[in-house]
């Protein structure tokens, strides 16, 4: 088995951190601060081709693989929770599900700008009553001739308003279950369809969640994706991809809020010399570091499954699960390690930490992946 | 229109520490980068290669890891790479450097040649001119900006005081500034492309025309006699107080030594 | 010919708008003690327009002879007619060596002319002296960023060349009236493809001081925090009548302009005093300023490796620091008058 990044991936990586460093990294506090989305770092990353990097060339992505996605987007997380969802959202659960199930004219017209970056994705699945327990959709969709109309509501939406395509989920048969759902390509300027409240968030405050509203919205019918009923479907295993994307996300915040420790505790002195001098210290970065470097092995693990497997449900899933809570660990730690200073918002690892909490919830909690886990084990 | 790039593949000075105890350079784990007044020029290539189409060929004369240097300058947008490289090149001083790179040149077709002004790690700025030399082509070193002018190109011409606009006729070499521009970033394809589609041809000594006397160790007229760390001068004295005890310190140091 | 055969240390003695540049004066003392050890002379090669008139300047600071190359094809440098003329000189007097100033200029010209004569150059040099046995000059520069020095020799082929910063030699105290013998060398300007046109000269305007004549340098490092802060280090400047230079960090920010900056890519400056404030001092830079004459540094990080150049070292808050002492030194400097 095969551990080491070829000379592309690498260079991709030194690409990724650089324009971490330089672009994005000097924003981060004020995208948190005051909640705006950091749309110049979106055209800058859209000018790199940063929207489209698991993406064939043949629709003008960057025909990469997706451990090279998964790279970047660690990178990205490593300053900025919020710029890394933002990529992720757009890549795993916008332009992919089009890519994966998407007619030839489908992907000319939506995959490209997608992949582009001329154009943001969205995904449009959780409703008030649908988290969880996605086959609770209340969002209905009835064919009306040569379009369909849409109405209900969806919440929580990554890239809510700021997107311009959304992969939205509703009924077309209420009564046959999970097997009446169907998936849409919906345009934000189709008649009938809002941008509702955007929401107060305590982590990744610069990424733009919304509700999505749906009032006699008219789809064509040839922006259905997939077949009718085949919803549910498109919608699970897009989030398997998703969950590498959020699993990237959270190693990206785990790694940035080691970084900052390790630089902390070597400056940092108490009772006359550094703290990185005491075993305390020692002991908490040296499992900081090994739990890091498990997650990294098992998101990079799920991003090769995602090539190579028909399947990579359980990778994602385990990678998922493990990933956010390591990174919900460890910038817990690395705000403990700070001290009082960790908890003002001086430091980086204050937000690393607010952000970090996300990635155990969103795509799938940490409790829906172990039923997804233990579900194909037992 | 044809141009020839020259890079070098340099330490990342900014990265490089002192043993605290020996006070020689940690290089370990330092990564490599294209020299940044190379980078410059090749920005400098791929904006004309943008604005009036060119064709750019990177040529990096080094060890045989200088590959990831030319692979770098394909991601960002350079046509073609040469590697030259043989053990014959070796432990070349300047001029022994820039006679090697020439030949290289001699192989190819151009009209503008563009060099860094300087590396980093060597500080001489004396490779470019002494290549145009080579070449028998008019330089002009220093550049600001460069703009092409139908068989001309015009370039803005730094010195301490001023700037002169020099109007030189092609074929040319061009030295370039790190400050004229902002190097692009590669794009992830363009990374990909330049290890899977594209490729660094690789010069040995048997590849190109140039007489052995006059490269590598041998063909050297600058010998290194030693080298030795620097021995810096004897730390002073050292003291943590609060600001204003601070300030009264170095007043009174000021005084003892008539400075106030 | 043997390589006995070549005489004299000569020195380019750069001059721009018919006025001599100081490094040429600088070089023109270094080369006395060269001279000297070589029981030999300094020549001065003056290339120019209309620029006979400025041998008896370089007399008074030094060199015995000045041989000028005077032609129109000189008025305003550019490579190739300097290359020619500086060829020409070599090759009919054949100096033992040729020190030319590490300037926009020299820096050109001295790699140009080595190729042409194929010959040795050794660029930026700090010291310069003559082995006592070989005879040879023993040329010795920074490396890397300045921390491994490394002596060069250019043992088999002649002239031995050497570029040496602005700053870093010294100039002998001027001799007035003293005369060298003046000798003009003609030479056949051919216009070819080597020759290029300068449409335009565009001189700065601007007020900037040159930080390498500042006697007291208030010097800025990323320790500063914001460009905003360099306000505070004008002011400390302003009361101890001197100037403010920077690192090169914050030359990369964006916070000052690159003609104040201290190092390796900037600067060398030898002021009486050098103030580091929020500069870690990375050897790039302590390569531009450790021979500066009194070093105080502040720094918030004791183990900064300017504190190992640094006379005096504080380590604390330099923003916090600096406007008090400012402070002080103005009521010091009012009590005084």
């Amino acid at each position: 088995m095969d551990f080491t990044l070829s000379k592309e991936q690498e260079m991709a990586r030194t690409l990724f951190r650089q324009f971490a460093l330089n672009e994005v990294k000097p924003l981060a506090q004020e995208v948190d601060e005051t909640e705006r989305f950091p749309v110049e770092t979106v055209e800058k990353m859209q000018k790199l081709g940063f929207l489209g990097i698991p993406m064939p060339k043949e629709y003008g992505g960057q025909g990469c693989d997706t451990l090279t996605y998964v790279l970047a987007v660690e990178e990205l997380s490593r300053v900025c929770g919020t710029t890394g969802v933002i990529v992720s959202a757009h890549t795993s659960l916008g332009a992919d599900p089009i890519k994966k199930f998407g007619t030839p004219e489908q992907k000319e017209k939506y995959l490209r700008p997608l992949v582009s970056g001329e154009k943001l994705g969205a995904f449009g699945l959780t409703e008030p009553g649908a988290g969880t327990d996605a086959s609770g959709q209340q969002t209905k969709a009835v064919l009306n001739g040569d379009h369909y109309v849409l109405n209900g509501s969806k919440i929580f939406i990554t890239n809510g308003g700021k997107a311009d395509i959304y992969i939205i989920f509703a009924m077309t048969d209420k009564s046959k279950g999970t097997k009446g759902i169907s998936a849409f390509i919906v345009e934000k300027e189709f008649p009938g369809f809002s941008i509702g409240t955007k929401e107060k968030k305590m982590g990744i405050r610069g990424s733009s969640t919304t509700e999505l509203i749906f009032t006699d919205c008219i789809v064509p019918k040839e922006n259905l994706l997939g077949q009718e009923g085949k919803g549910f479907g498109i919608a699970m295993q897009t989030l398997d991809g998703g969950r590498i994307g959020i699993a990237a996300q959270a190693l990206g915040l785990a790694a940035g809020a080691l970084d900052a420790t390790i630089a902390y505790v070597k400056e940092r002195k108490q009772f006359g010399r550094s703290i990185a001098k005491f075993q305390n210290t020692q002991f908490q970065i040296a499992d900081m570091a090994t739990k890091v470097e498990a997650a990294r092995n098992l998101v990079y693990k799920a991003a090769i499954a995602k090539d190579t497997q028909k399947k990579f449900s359980l990778e994602a899933a385990m990678a998922k699960l493990y990933a956010a809570e390591v990174a919900m660990e460890v910038t817990t730690k690395a705000v403990q390690l700070h001290g009082g200073y960790g908890y003002t918002r001086e430091y980086d690892v204050e937000r690393m930490m607010r952000d970090a909490k996300i990635t155990e919830i969103y795509e799938g909690t940490s409790e829906v992946q172990r039923m997804v886990i233990s579900g194909s084990i037992l | 229109m044809k141009i020839v790039v020259c890079i070098k593949q340099v330490p990342d000075t900014n990265e490089v520490r002192l043993d605290p105890v020996t006070g020689t350079l940690i290089r370990d784990g330092v990564p490599s980068i294209i020299n940044p007044d190379d980078k410059a020029g090749l920005e400098a290539a791929l904006q004309l290669k943008d604005s009036v189409g060119a064709e750019i060929t990177v040529i990096s004369m080094g060890p045989p890891q200088a590959d990831a240097a030319l692979r770098e300058a394909l991601a960002m947008g350079a046509d073609k790479a040469i590697l030259v490289t043989d053990r014959a090149f070796g432990g070349a001083d300047t001029l022994a450097t820039s006679t090697t790179i020439a030949a290289a040149i001699k192989n190819l077709e151009y009209d503008l040649v563009i060099t860094g002004r300087q590396a980093i790690d060597g500080d001489t700025a004396q490779v470019g001119p002494q290549i145009s030399e080579h070449l028998s082509i008019p330089n002009v070193s220093y550049a600001e900006d460069i703009k092409v002018e139908g068989n001309s190109v015009i370039v803005k011409r730094q010195y301490e005081d001023r700037y002169h606009t020099v109007k030189v006729e092609m074929p040319c070499l061009i030295t370039a500034l790190g400050e004229m521009n902002q190097p692009r970033y590669m794009t992830p394809g363009g990374i990909f492309d330049a290890y899977k589609e594209k490729e660094v041809t690789v010069w040995g000594l048997n590849d190109i025309t140039v007489d052995t006397a006059n490269i590598g160790l041998k063909g050297s007229p600058t010998k290194v006699a030693q080298t030795f760390t620097k021995s810096l001068k004897a730390a002073g004295t050292k003291v943590q107080l609060d600001a204003e005890e601070s300030a009264n310190f170095i007043v009174e140091k000021m005084k003892e030594k008539f400075i106030l | 010919m043997s390589l006995q055969d070549y005489k004299g240390v000569f020195v380019f003695a750069q001059q721009v708008d018919n006025k001599i540049s100081g490094v040429s004066f600088e070089l023109i003392g270094k080369a006395k003690d060269l001279a000297a050890d070589l029981g030999t002379e300094v020549t001065a090669v003056l290339l120019g327009y209309n620029v006979k008139d400025l041998a008896d300047k370089l007399a008074e600071f030094g060199a015995d002879k000045v041989i000028v190359v005077d032609d129109k094809a000189l008025e305003v440098y550019t490579t190739e007619p300097y290359t020619v003329a500086m060829n020409a000189v070599i090759e009919q007097y054949k100096p033992d060596v040729v020190l030319y100033g590490a300037t926009a200029i020299g820096r050109d010209l001295a790699p140009r002319v080595s190729a042409r004569v194929h010959t040795g150059l050794t660029a930026d040099c700090t010291k310069l002296e003559v082995d006592a046995e070989t005879k040879n000059l023993h040329m010795t520069r920074p490396a890397f960023g300045g921390n491994i020095m490394a002596t060069i020799k250019c043992p088999d082929h002649r002239p031995q060349m050497a570029t040496v910063r602005p700053g870093v030699m010294q100039k002998i105290s001027p001799v007035a009236g003293a005369k060298a013998v003046v000798e003009e060398c003609s030479v056949t300007f051919e216009k070819n493809n080597k020759y290029v046109e300068v449409i335009d000269v565009i001189k700065k305007v601007s007020d900037k001081i040159n930080i390498q004549d500042a006697k007291i340098l208030v010097s800025g490092g990323r320790g500063l925090g914001c460009g905003e802060n360099f306000k505070m280090l004008r002011d400390l400047a302003d009361a101890l009548g001197g100037e403010v230079a920077s690192s090169r960090a914050c030359v990369d920010a964006g916070w000052v302009e690159k003609d104040i900056q201290v190092g390796q890519t900037g600067q060398t400056v030898r002021p009486n005093l050098y103030i580091a404030c929020g500069i870690s001092g990375a050897i790039q830079h302590l390569a531009g300023m450790e021979e500066s004459d009194l070093i105080i540094a502040i720094n918030k990080d004791e183990t900064a490796p300017i504190f190992d150049v640094a006379d005096f070292g504080i380590v604390g808050d330099v923003t916090k620091i600096v406007p008090i002492l400012t402070e002080k030194i103005k009521t010091e400097v009012a009590a005084r008058s």
